[in-house]
């Protein structure tokens, strides 16, 4: 505990560089998995190897991928931005099979009832299945924010900054608690960003309060 | 001989779903309980086989308080056969009509031999018993249904709606086969339905539940018809509506039976030809 | 350097050297696999278990629905360093860590296996008469059986990544080779130890995912 207060500038300095590693790739996991997911549920086939793909795309440790990623787009091997691409290779193997699911979700029926209606293919995505498939997107999102926020201390062991180096620094140290506030850190972290996320699905999704029970 | 003495059966959460229910089922009797949803005749029935443990009162086969019995021993003795079958999907269909035979230690090869003799006296092709449930008809699957239930020989068979997830013309095929198993066979059967006209067709006595398990009427279908009870009972079965009122018109020389809304029901059968 | 690091790497691989004595392939690789095998099996006698009993009565599922999803928040690294500090070097510290990192996926698998037959054909088993213990070992774990070898899968994933990071605390394994070469700037032999790590996890998985295909219900599957 003491060791927590006495390096409160230090714990704070590497959760803002945590969130600028684990943020972008929540984002752009779930823009991607939107028009991924509608073409991989265009076609069977395309489903099946787009779900086989994202599964073994996530049996891939972290660590090398980070390792292999710099000697491939040229980005150097401490760069957060290598961390940040990575990480959003693993969001998207685990968004695009559930924005899949979220689109299958949306039952025919209210598809078919809102083209009878007179949407346009546009403004029906956007008005009515966007929206209809939104509880299942929800909760893949929040599954790829806890795994990215938990997978970006991994770097740590290549000397990128985030609550990682608190324990590669702890362990050199041999401080206990520097490693335990660096878990503690993270899982704090991990589960904030959820509940956001949960407030910002009852703000935009009116009509899922009722059954909103928080499930990290 | 199956007994109810002042069951009542109350859920946690305090849904009442069978207030105060008492009834005597002759052996070789076959008794239909109906009613819409609520009226606890599922409930009702799956007592006899302890599915649902009754809060008060008790339930009798032969005189032995099922409560006395093991529930596990009692469920291999009385025949099931539930809507939408219920068969496991990931064994064939003769594995699972033996299921029963075979949890109870007869042989395989007996078991076997039994259920193809089953297959046969529920109107099923030898040839569907390695095919697996999601193959078949909803129709063969409620026949495989049956015979599941029969394959034990149990005395007792109750049926849950067994064959309200079928198309009508299936179904009137499959009333009527048990028409004719039921003369052969002389089971107790206690069938649940929500079908008045199942009912009637398959009751030697019908009982008729309003909501909470309380009887309105109980009587052959002659009785029930000819005298409804209450305001309740003539609705449910449909004697204030045309359908039930019939009378005789007659037409080219021939007693055609119409109903009171005009529609021809059928023409009456030649005094001489019936017995 | 000359060269692209990806060929140094290949020809790092393939120089003999690192095929005989303590430190080479065979040798890291049948560790790392022994950790994982014996990380996934501890785990498995504990959570599968318990993943049954939730499964199958319904009780304390959302305990182990909490657990399970918290345990994703947990940093790896972290676990691993921490137990090597606290127990010390040895194989203790870091089978610590597979264990406590196996466990979500085997009892999500586990319970969620039991949980996914149809509670209609539960219900039609027991009133044929089955016993519970034959209710869940005829009915929901054969119908089941793809969920609960797709907690393995997700287990070991776990564990095989895990495994790997515990090499940062001298723990054998793959991992070695991209920490010495961490160490050392040997950007070469942290590729080369990043392929072979990959090669090892995809080739379980796949071996998994097969199982899983073959596990399916037959009826299940014809339909």
């Amino acid at each position: 505990m003491t060791w927590v207060l006495e390096n409160l500038d230090v714990i704070g300095g590497y959760t803002g560089a945590h969130l600028l590693q684990a943020l972008p790739p929540i984002l752009v996991a779930f823009l991607l998995s939107l028009p991924l997911a509608k073409l991989a549920n265009s076609r069977g086939w395309l489903r099946t190897s787009v779900t086989t793909t994202s599964s073994l795309m996530y049996a891939i440790p972290s660590l090398p991928l980070f390792v292999l990623l710099p000697g491939l787009i040229g980005t150097g091997v401490r760069s957060p931005l290598n961390i940040s691409i990575a990480l959003s290779l693993y969001g998207l193997a685990l968004m695009v099979p559930a924005a899949a699911d979220a689109f299958r979700s949306v039952s025919r029926d209210v598809l078919g009832s809102a083209t009878a209606q007179g949407y346009a293919p546009g403004a029906r995505f956007f008005e009515v299945e966007l929206p209809l498939a939104g509880p299942v997107l929800l909760a893949g999102v929040r599954v790829v924010a806890v795994s990215t926020i938990s997978l970006v201390t991994v770097g740590g062991v290549l000397g990128v900054p985030s609550l990682g180096m608190l324990f590669v620094d702890g362990v050199r140290r041999g401080i206990a608690a520097e490693i335990a506030a660096g878990i503690v850190a993270t899982v704090v972290l991990a589960l904030l960003i959820d509940a956001l996320l949960v407030l910002l699905g009852r703000a935009v999704m009116p009509w899922t309060r009722r059954q909103g029970v928080s499930r990290p | 001989m199956i007994g109810f003495e002042n069951v009542r059966k109350e859920y946690p959460g305090g849904t009442l779903a069978v207030e105060d229910f008492s009834l005597e089922i002759a052996s070789h009797e076959s008794v239909v309980l109906v009613g819409s949803s609520g009226s606890g005749k599922t409930t009702l029935m799956r007592m006899i086989n302890r599915m649902v443990e009754p809060t008060s009162g008790r339930v009798h086969i032969d005189g032995d308080d099922v409560a006395s019995l093991d529930p596990v021993q009692l469920r291999r003795s009385v025949g099931y056969v539930m809507q939408a079958s219920g068969l496991l999907p990931h064994r064939t269909v003769l594995d699972n009509i033996t299921t029963v035979p075979v949890l109870r230690g007869t042989a395989k090869g007996e078991a076997r031999t039994r259920a193809h003799e089953l297959m046969e006296t529920v109107g099923l092709d030898a040839a569907l018993g390695g095919r697996y449930p999601s193959q078949l008809s909803g129709g063969q699957q409620q026949r495989v249904g049956v015979a599941r239930g029969l394959a034990a020989d149990p005395n007792i068979l109750l049926m849950d709606e067994p064959f309200g997830a079928v198309d009508p013309i299936v179904r009137a095929e499959l009333q009527q086969e048990l028409q004719h198993l039921q003369r052969d066979l002389r089971k107790t059967i206690v069938f649940v339905t929500h079908d008045i006209d199942e009912a009637f067709l398959l009751g030697d006595r019908v009982v008729i539940l309003k909501p909470g398990g309380v009887i309105a009427q109980v009587g052959t279908p002659q009785e029930i018809l000819a005298d409804p009870a209450d305001g309740f009972v003539s609705s449910f079965v449909g004697a204030d509506r045309g359908a039930r009122t019939l009378h005789l018109e007659r037409v080219d020389g021939r007693d055609v039976v119409v109903d009171a809304d005009g529609r021809p029901a059928g023409v009456l059968a030649e005094p001489e030809r019936t017995p | 350097m000359t060269g692209s690091p990806f060929l140094e790497s290949l020809s790092w691989l393939v120089d003999p050297v690192h095929w005989s004595g303590p430190d080479s392939i065979p040798l890291r690789t049948l560790e790392h696999l022994g950790y994982t095998a014996l990380g996934v099996l501890v785990a498995a006698l504990l959570a599968v278990p318990v993943g049954l009993y939730v499964g199958h009565t319904g009780r304390m599922k959302s305990l182990a629905v909490a657990a399970a999803g918290a345990a994703r928040a947990l940093p790896t690294l972290g676990l691993v360093t921490l137990f090597a500090l606290l127990v010390g070097i040895g194989l203790t510290a870091p089978l610590l860590s597979f264990v406590i990192l196996a466990i979500p996926s085997l009892l999500a698998g586990a319970y969620s296996a039991v949980e996914s037959a149809d509670p209609a054909t539960v219900d039609a088993a027991r009133a044929q008469g089955m016993t519970e213990w034959q209710i869940l070992t005829r009915v929901e774990l054969p119908l089941g059986m793809p969920l609960l070898v797709g907690g393995f899968r997700g287990a070991t994933v776990q564990v095989v990544a895990t495994a790997m990071l515990a090499a940062y605390v001298g723990s054998g394994g793959l991992g070695r080779y991209i920490f010495q070469g961490l160490g050392s700037q040997n950007y070469p032999q942290m590729i080369a130890g990043s392929l072979l790590v990959i090669a090892l996890a995809l080739l379980l998985d796949l071996a998994l995912l097969l199982a899983q295909r073959l596990t399916a219900p037959p009826g299940a599957r014809a339909s």
